[in-house]
């Protein structure tokens, strides 16, 4: 399979990407790794005329402790984080995390901000980056801006970035190796989730992310409610499935992912220690 | 566009498509055809190649990506007419191969992997390997030859 064809421009700097992409119009998509758009290119269910690579912007290729919070470049690839010793040891969650993304060979060339602005809820990146409750910041012709994780996901492939922006950074809390789990069912090791659960503690309470169960990645509000009342492991667990909208398709029907949700919550409350 | 990377430490440079996947340049412009086309979707792993000694699934990156790169195929890794790398030999001594067609990439993914961990366990290498599929389902012997590979103590603790 072979991408329709598209025009080609390779960035240097953040503000050439920028402006590449107030250049060419809409259809005008960025590139970094490419682990998600070449795939849907192959299948032309992405049809760009113009591609900016971003590949190369190595300034924006870093892992930093800023205060309270982990700094990372956008263009920080999994590889480099998941064997970054200050991630381990300052946000153990987003470093074992993201050693469950895809295989090694997708590791090598995928990054965190492609996997942010692709928006998949079946990836596993964007839910722990909801549970830690994570600040991205993107710049475009107009300036910097920051949005809250908890409003950055507002659909299937769709997030809060213009089409002129791009993603600089994401900021992260530092929780050091604060217990958490994180629960992928999957058919085989290196696939996507067909549900995802991730339990962290973060300053004093446990959050819950869910991966898969809905247009977005979600928070498992009902389940952080049911621990902040008290409820054990198992009895906040079933409270998992409320308020996602699981798909059906050939890997499971809805109702499956309900169920894997309320197993896999539990699991990973009973793993993290809460 | 015009693109020039060093393949097998020889200097290559075309006029390509920016579309051309760099598996497709690999094989048509060139004619390497040791690195194999398997599923298209970057599942299967048969098109492993390393780009600056990294493993990466070529049918899923662009040649133009590739531009300046240094990459390595099957066909780069015997160090002459004769011999072969040791992680070829290991395959050939553990039978790990039976129809052939992902040994190229898994090969590929194999030398990548020792590379950044020289030192695996059993479980370790099936994780380090787990883009590769082999439809023959030949994992055990795969596995016994990467741990050889990595050295008599490894082969033994498996």
């Amino acid at each position: 399979m072979i991408p329709a064809a598209f025009d080609y421009v390779r960035a240097d700097t953040a503000e050439e990407a920028i402006a590449q992409l107030g250049a060419h119009g809409d259809e005008t998509k960025l590139i970094a790794g490419g682990m998600s758009l070449i795939p849907l290119m192959k299948l032309r269910l992405a049809v760009p005329t113009v591609l900016v690579d971003i590949g190369r912007l190595y300034e924006l290729s870093y892992v930093r402790r800023d205060g309270d919070e982990i700094v990372i470049g956008a263009l920080t690839r999994h590889r480099d984080l998941e064997t970054s010793e200050l991630l381990t040891r300052e946000c153990g969650v987003l470093a074992a995390v993201t050693a469950e993304v895809g295989d090694n060979q997708v590791r090598h060339r995928g990054t965190i901000g492609g996997s942010v602005a692709h928006g998949d809820p079946a990836s596993d990146l964007p839910a722990v980056l909801l549970a830690l409750e994570a600040t991205f910041v993107a710049t475009g012709p107009d300036g910097t801006r920051e949005i809250p994780a908890t409003t950055f996901f507002e659909g299937f492939l769709e997030t809060a970035l213009e089409p002129d922006e791009l993603l600089t950074e994401i900021r992260v809390p530092r929780t050091g190796a604060n217990g958490f789990s994180y629960q992928k069912f999957n058919r085989r090791a290196q696939d996507w989730a067909v549900v995802g659960a991730l339990a962290v503690s973060v300053a004093g309470t446990t959050r819950v992310a869910l991966v898969n169960m809905g247009m977005t990645p979600l928070r498992a509000r009902g389940v952080e409610e049911a621990l902040a009342d008290g409820a054990g492991a198992a009895d906040a667990a079933a409270r998992a499935a409320e308020g996602t909208q699981p798909s059906d398709d050939l890997n499971a029907d809805a109702a499956y992912r309900e169920h894997l949700a309320r197993v896999l919550v539990r699991r990973a409350l009973e793993a993290a220690g809460a | 566009m015009q693109v020039a990377m060093t393949v097998n430490q020889t200097a290559h440079e075309h006029d390509v498509e920016p579309r051309v996947l760099l598996v497709q340049y690999l094989r048509e412009a060139c004619g390497l055809t040791g690195t194999k086309v398997g599923c298209d979707t970057s599942s299967c792993g048969a098109c492993t190649v390393l780009v600056d000694d990294e493993s990466v699934k070529s049918c899923t990156m662009l040649a133009v990506q590739a531009d300046g790169r240094a990459i390595t195929t099957i066909e780069g890794l015997a160090p002459n007419e004769v011999d072969l790398h040791p992680v070829q030999q290991a395959f050939h001594e553990h039978h790990a191969l039976q129809c052939g067609f992902c040994t190229a990439g898994m090969v590929m993914a194999a030398v990548g992997f020792l590379a950044e961990n020289p030192d695996p366990t059993g479980a370790e290498v099936r994780l380090g390997l787990e883009g590769n599929l082999c439809r023959c389902t030949g994992y055990q012997n795969i596995v016994d030859a990467v741990l050889a590979a990595a050295g008599p103590a490894n082969a033994v603790a498996r």
